[in-house]
C-alpha cells in the first residue's frame, strides 16, 4: 500500500533474504562457493559455530488438515557476524555444514546496504537462473508425459 | 543362575571381518559408490528413507551399500543414526497442493484439471526383462513439451467445493502435534499418530493390511482419488532468525484414497477419505498407507471394526519392520539359561507322563 514501506520496509527485507534463501538452499555447495569467490567477501566471523541437526518434517491430514510428523530430515545451520555489524543465518538440508555457514554469509551480506547489490547481481542471480533451468527442464519433461485424451468418432454406417 | 556366556569375542571378530570381506564381494568387480547406488537404485533408496524415517539420500545409500542390499537392515542403520544427532524442531506443514508435479494421476476424473500426468512410472510397462540393460545400454534423451501454467489443484479440493466429500479434520491449536519418537505409544490413538507410525511403517505389511481390506476384510471401496509425486518446498521457523526459513525442497508421494459415503440424519452423505504421504517416489506405500489409514476410521465412522486392518492396536503394534525384526531376531540371541529350565521341565513332565502310563499298564495288567 505505502510505496515507502514496500520497497524500503522490514517486510520487503525479509522478503528478500528468503527469496535469497530459497535460491541458496537449492543450490549445490560447490556451485555457491564458485559465486562467492567472484566477489570480495567481508571479513566475518561465526557467531554460531557450523552444526547438524535434524527437523521433524510435518505434513497435513488429507493434504490440507491438521498437520502430522512425517519423518526426519538431515539439516545444517551456522550463523556469521560480518565486521560491520550484520548477522546472517544459514539453513540448509542435508549435512553439508559449509554449504550452510556459506547461506549465512550470503543473507549477512544481502542486509548491508554496501553490499547487497553485489551479492544480489553476482551470486543469487546467477543461481536463481540456474535454479529456474532445472525447474523449466524438469516441467518440459513432465509435460511431454501428459495425456491427451481424444473421442474415437464413430463412423456412419 | 547366571551362565556367562564369554569366550565368543575372537568369533565375533572374525566374523565381522568375513562380513566385511563378503560385502565386498569379488575384488576384481567394481566397487559400488554412493552416487550410483542413489541414482539408479533411487526407489530403494526412497524406502529406506521413509522407513529409517530421515529424509537424506546419501546416508540412505550408505545404508544400503553397508547392509548389502538387505532394506530392513539399512532401514535399522538410519533409524540408529538419527539418534546420534539433536533435533533442532519440526518444519512448518509441508504444502502438497503447490507440488511441482512430476506425476499426477487421477482414476476418478479422466479430465482433471491440471491434466493426468504420467511422469517416469512402470506402470504400462510389459514387465519383461530387457536384456539391454545388462551392460552398456544409454537411454534415449527424454521428450519435451510446453509446460502448461495451469494449476494442478488437489482432487480431494475439486470434491469439497461440492461438498460431495468430508474435509480434512482440522488442527485444535492447544493440542501439541503427537510424535510417537517421543512418547510412548497409547491406545487410542488419534490420528496424526497413526499416520505418523504408517508413513514409517513396513511397506510389506501395509500392502498386505491394503489388500486384506479390498478381499472383504474390512471393505471399504476406494478409488485412487489421486496420486502425485514431486518436490515440495520445506520451511523452518527459526527462533534465531524470527521468519521461517526455506529449507530447500524435498521429494514425495502422496496419495488421496477416495471412499464410500457416510451420512446421517443430521449430515448430507459425503465420501470420505484415507490419506497416504511418504518420502521420494513410493507410490505403493502410499496406496496402502491410504488404505489402512481409512480402514482404521472404523470405529470414528461408525463401521463396524472386525478385520486386522481396522484394529488399530494390532496394526500400529506390527506395522514398525525394526520393532518386529528386533523381537524376532532376538531368538538368535542365547537363550541357554531360558532354555535350560524348559528342558528340565519337559524332562520331569516327560518323567511323570512315562510313570502314569507304566500305572496305567500295570492296572490294566491286572484288570
Amino acid at each position: 500500500m505505502n510505496p515507502t514501506m514496500s520497497s524500503t520496509g522490514p517486510d520487503s527485507k525479509q522478503a528478500q533474504r528468503k527469496a535469497a534463501m530459497t535460491v541458496l538452499a537449492h543450490s549445490a555447495a560447490a556451485d555457491i562457493a564458485g559465486r562467492l569467490a567472484a566477489i570480495a567477501v567481508p571479513s566475518h566471523e561465526n557467531l554460531r559455530e557450523p552444526e547438524n541437526g535434524l527437523v521433524m518434517m510435518r505434513g497435513r491430514i488429507g493434504g490440507d488438515g491438521a498437520p502430522f510428523n512425517l519423518g526426519e530430515a538431515t539439516v545444517s545451520r551456522a550463523a556469521v557476524r560480518l565486521v560491520t555489524g550484520e548477522v546472517g543465518f544459514g539453513y540448509t538440508l542435508g549435512r553439508d555444514a559449509h554449504k550452510a555457514q556459506m547461506i549465512a554469509l550470503c543473507d549477512a551480506m544481502v542486509q548491508s546496504a554496501e553490499l547487497s547489490g553485489e551479492v544480489e547481481a553476482k551470486v543469487i542471480a546467477p543461481l536463481r537462473v540456474a535454479m529456474n533451468a532445472e525447474r523449466s527442464r524438469k516441467a518440459a519433461e513432465t509435460a511431454a508425459t501428459r495425456v491427451d485424451f481424444y473421442t474415437m468418432v464413430r463412423g456412419e454406417g | 543362575m547366571y551362565v556367562a556366556v564369554k569366550g565368543g569375542e575372537r568369533a565375533i571378530e572374525n566374523a565381522h571381518r568375513l562380513l566385511a570381506h563378503e560385502r565386498r564381494g569379488d575384488r576384481d568387480v567394481p566397487e559400488v559408490t554412493l552416487a550410483q547406488i542413489s541414482e539408479q537404485l533411487a526407489l530403494g533408496v526412497d524406502r529406506v528413507m521413509t522407513e529409517g524415517s530421515l529424509y537424506d539420500r546419501e546416508l540412505a545409500a550408505l545404508a544400503i551399500k553397508q547392509a548389502r542390499g538387505d532394506m530392513i537392515e539399512a532401514i535399522f542403520l538410519v533409524r540408529a543414526f538419527r539418534a546420534t544427532l539433536p533435533r533442532f524442531g519440526a518444519t512448518e506443514p509441508v504444502n502438497t497442493g503447490e507440488m511441482l508435479v512430476r506425476r499426477r494421476i487421477s482414476s476418478t476424473f479422466k479430465d482433471v484439471p491440471g491434466g493426468q500426468i504420467l511422469g517416469p512410472t512402470f506402470d504400462y510397462t510389459h514387465r519383461l526383462l530387457d536384456p539391454q540393460l545388462a551392460e552398456g545400454f544409454v537411454p534415449e534423451q527424454p521428450a519435451t513439451a510446453e509446460a502448461s501454467q495451469a494449476a494442478t489443484p488437489r482432487v480431494t479440493d475439486i470434491l469439497g467445493r461440492d461438498g460431495l466429500i468430508e474435509s480434512s479434520p482440522q488442527a485444535d491449536l492447544d493440542a501439541p502435534v503427537g510424535d510417537l519418537t517421543r512418547e510412548p505409544l497409547n491406545f487410542p490413538a488419534d490420528r496424526d499418530l497413526r499416520l505418523q507410525n504408517l508413513a514409517r511403517g513396513d511397506e510389506g505389511f501395509l500392502l498386505a493390511l491394503g489388500y486384506s481390506t479390498q478381499r472383504g476384510y474390512g471393505r471399504n471401496h476406494p478409488f485412487a482419488g489421486e496420486i502425485r509425486f514431486g518436490e515440495v518446498e520445506v520451511e523452518f521457523f527459526a527462533e534465531d532468525v524470527g521468519f521461517a526459513v526455506p529449507l530447500g525442497s524435498i521429494e514425495l508421494t502422496e496419495c488421496q484414497m477416495v471412499n464410500q459415503f457416510k451420512g446421517s440424519t443430521t449430515e448430507a452423505p459425503c465420501f470420505t477419505r484415507g490419506y497416504g504421504l511418504a518420502f521420494g517416489k513410493s507410490e505403493r506405500k502410499t496406496m496402502s498407507m491410504a488404505l489402512v489409514d481409512r480402514a482404521l476410521r472404523a470405529r470414528e465412522l461408525g463401521e463396524e471394526a472386525a478385520a486386522p486392518a481396522q484394529d488399530e492396536e494390532f496394526v500400529m503394534s506390527h506395522s514398525d519392520n525394526v520393532q518386529s525384526t528386533g523381537f524376532v531376531e532376538h531368538l538368535k540371541l542365547p537363550h541357554y539359561v531360558d532354555f535350560q529350565s524348559e528342558l528340565g521341565l519337559l524332562r520331569k513332565l516327560r518323567q511323570e507322563f512315562a510313570e502314569a502310563n507304566e500305572a496305567v499298564e500295570m492296572q490294566e495288567a491286572a484288570e
